[in-house]
């Protein structure tokens, strides 16, 4: 550390020059060594690749049984808590929800408050925020936490004494444009996205530089090409150069300026490609009729240059979205057999219900099949095309305005929403928290108005006919898009899963467990109920030489604003079965985090 | 359409005069807005308010007006909620943060969508807290659909 601040000063004062050159380096190499630590956890996501596995295995299948909890956090805020803890070294980051504190705690002195960081923030953007003021997480690099406030303020402290070093405004509230995913840095850049597509936002992905947060550039996920950052010759889209204006000619006129497409998910990065992967959101409005066109490049996957922002390719999952399929789920970074050949795949599970595998170099689609069997939307996705083959009865535009769609499944919550799945290179498979709900829903038009919801949809939500479990966590083989188990819940699994190599799977559930299950066969080993609902992430580190899980506890974000009063039941019995199951019956709000460990 | 002569005056005299008027909460005044349900159907008004309760409350207020973990329950508030005090918090919104609430509702005093059809949203949600109203989408009277 002494060694990059010497540099860090030298170089400030010789100038931009040999700062490109020297200081990226250092916070590059520093998270790219931590991240192959399994005593910490220094991003969100566990490593780059997005797996949320842990080399760690003191917790087996065998001792599972008698893990408890050790000690706990109460974070002092009632809304939903996603995401969770970074372990750095002795210190664990604890953040909240609006209004986004940060606690550093002492794991040296039984998670004593080093410091805490309150920001301050207008309270009004609690209203424009879509579905609870949740906030996924902060990011460490090169001694900074970085962290992304409700109000669209992006915050670097200093990991040691809390001390804010530089803020940056990354959208306009008014507009409606919040923050709620966490960043992710690599090198010299720290990423962030903006929330906002029930708002007619411009989604974007940004770059700031993490030095000072001085800007590096915008790349927008629908508009023009120069604000796409792309190549019409270079950029791929299933095989083909993209072409020019590959983005404003699918939408009509300019309603692309408010078209969405915002970019809130989990962020993955593959050194060996200097590629970052992330997915973009809804088109707005959620009325398709309004919004003719494929509505590019909402709803894709996008592979970027690290550096220049540049994409190598794209590839969109829900063309002309009737549903609101966001497509901002996580990438996973995975090197499997499909079809016989090991592959530097991208894993990922979209709202839309199917799991798809592609080739992370070319954006070649190798896999796309159904990871919930009630998916109904879409037959198939056609491999030639990549295009869904869209069911008429269930299609909102063959419908048209005013008509209410019916039995649709997945409903808009997805067959997976972000809370993200984890994949073990032990197994192969990925262990994934999934939604089992689908829904009616009715289009209609409706205006833009800035800062004010931009939806035109109405929906009803409930379990798929016959069935009463509103969610399943799964292993998923990705080589074969084939489910391996699958392990019915009654509500929705909204919480990001971790895979160790202790054998064993952790996920938490909306009625407030942590369950460890055995990684084979889904037998559940161990259970605890938490003080509230979990949509938070499991996390694992060691201290002092033994190893703990963490989770976040705390109901709320869209589960808790679609389940805490019970799905709609409906007059022709249809939602019968269990409708009216009130996830309030079983958990009432309140951030907690616990920390479990053995003996 | 009583609410445009409120907004009107309070434009002019400001919110806080005008609503504490109608002050006695749960007491039906007599230009309340009204639904209509028939035999489980209703008419196009209350329907129109379902559809615009989906636009702008829903993704606070959650399913059918039922509440969520984020925002109360509106069938359980107007149950004693008087219109008056229901259309001065559409119209202006309210905020109730402290150290352990962080509720925020947005004033719709401007928003077309919320504000042209507050006696529709007002019937529907009075519809639904008069019991009168399951869950799910209404059925329209004189339509299958």
């Amino acid at each position: 550390m002494r060694l990059k601040k010497t540099l860090l000063g030298c170089t400030t004062m010789l100038g931009v020059a040999l700062l490109a050159a020297g200081s990226p380096a250092s916070a590059n190499d520093e998270l790219l060594k931590l991240q192959g630590d399994a005593n910490q956890w220094v991003m969100p996501t566990g490593n780059y690749a997005n797996q949320r596995y842990s080399t760690l295995d003191q917790i087996t299948a065998a001792n599972a049984s008698k893990l408890h909890p050790v000690w706990s956090f109460s974070t002092g805020v009632l809304r939903g808590h996603e995401g969770g803890p970074l372990v750095i070294g002795d210190t664990m980051y604890v953040h909240t929800p609006f209004p986004n504190n940060v606690f550093a705690l002492d794991l040296n002195d039984n998670g004593k408050i080093i410091w805490k960081y309150e920001p301050r923030q207008d309270p009004s953007v609690i209203a424009v925020m879509c579905c609870d003021t949740v906030n996924r997480g902060v990011a460490y690099g090169d001694g900074k936490i970085i962290l992304n406030q409700s109000d669209a303020t992006v915050v670097a402290l200093d990991a040691k004494s809390g001390k804010e070093l530089w803020h940056v405004k990354n959208g306009d509230p008014a507009k409606g444009e919040t923050m709620t995913m966490a960043p992710m840095i690599v090198k010299d850049k720290v990423y962030v996205g903006i929330s906002g597509g029930e708002f007619g936002t411009q989604g974007r992905l940004t770059a700031y530089n993490l030095k000072d947060g001085s800007l590096a550039w915008n790349a927008y996920s629908v508009g023009t090409d120069d604000q796409l950052l792309v190549d019409a010759n270079k950029t791929m889209n299933m095989g083909k150069p993209i072409g020019k204006d590959s983005s404003v000619s699918t939408w009509q006129g300019d309603q692309w300026k408010t078209g969405g497409g915002s970019t809130w998910g989990w962020y993955s990065y593959d050194p060996a490609t200097n590629l970052i992967y992330y997915g973009t959101g809804n088109p707005s409005t959620w009325n398709p009729v309004q919004r003719p066109g494929d509505n590019k490049w909402s709803m894709t996957i996008f592979a970027r240059d690290a550096d220049t922002g540049m994409a190598k390719w794209v590839y969109q999952m829900t063309p002309h979205d009737e549903w609101d399929y966001d497509g901002i789920n996580e990438m996973i970074l995975a090197d499997i057999p499909v079809k016989g050949k090991t592959v530097k795949a991208l894993v990922h599970f979209d709202r839309n219900g199917f799991g798809y595998t592609l080739n992370r170099e070319t954006g070649e689609l190798l896999v796309a099949e159904k990871y919930d069997p009630a998916v109904n939307w879409a037959s198939h996705v056609d491999m030639q095309t990549g295009r869904p083959q869209v069911v008429a009865q269930y299609s909102t535009q063959h419908n048209g305005e005013d008509k209410n769609s019916r039995n649709i499944c997945p409903a808009a919550l997805g067959s997976k929403d972000q809370q993200p799945a984890a994949f073990s290179p032990k197994t192969g498979l990925f262990y994934v928290p999934t939604n089992h709900v689908c829904m009616d829903y009715e289009p209609f038009k409706v205006s833009y108005t800035a800062g004010q919801p931009y939806v035109g949809a109405t929906l009803s939500m409930y379990p798929p006919k016959g069935e009463n479990n509103l969610g399943n966590f799964i292993a998923w083989d990705a080589g074969q898009g084939k489910i391996v188990w699958s392990i019915p819940e009654p509500f929705s699994v909204w919480s990001g899963a971790l895979a160790t190599a202790g054998d064993v799977v952790f996920y938490g559930t909306l009625d407030g467990y942590l369950k460890g299950v055995d990684i084979k066969t889904g037998k559940e080993l161990y259970k605890y109920k938490t003080p509230s609902g979990i949509i938070g992430n499991v996390t694992t580190y060691t201290h002092k030489g033994k190893q703990y899980i963490a989770v976040l506890s705390g109901v709320g974000g869209w589960a808790g604003i679609g389940m805490a009063a019970g799905l709609g039941n409906d007059t022709d019995g249809l939602g019968a079965v269990g409708a009216y199951k009130q996830l309030s019956n079983y958990t009432q709000l309140g951030g907690v985090m616990t920390v479990f460990g053995l003996d | 359409m009583r609410y445009k002569s409120l907004l009107a005056v309070s434009a002019l005299v400001g919110a806080g005069a005008v609503f504490a008027v109608g002050g006695s909460s749960g007491a039906k005044a007599e230009n309340d807005p009204v639904y209509v349900v028939q035999d489980g159907r209703v008419d196009q008004h209350t329907f129109n308010g379902y559809r615009r309760y989906g636009e702008s409350c829903h993704r606070c207020h959650g399913p059918d007006g039922s509440g969520s973990s984020y925002a109360p329950s509106l069938t359980e508030s107007l149950k004693k909620m008087s219109f008056e005090d229901f259309s001065n918090v559409i119209v202006n919104g309210r905020q109730n943060v402290t150290k352990s609430q962080n509720n925020v509702m947005p004033a719709f005093g401007t928003t077309e969508d919320v504000i042209l059809y507050l006696d529709d949203i007002y019937g529907y949600l009075k519809a639904r807290s008069d019991d009168k109203l399951p869950r799910g989408r209404p059925k329209r009277l004189g339509d299958d659909s």
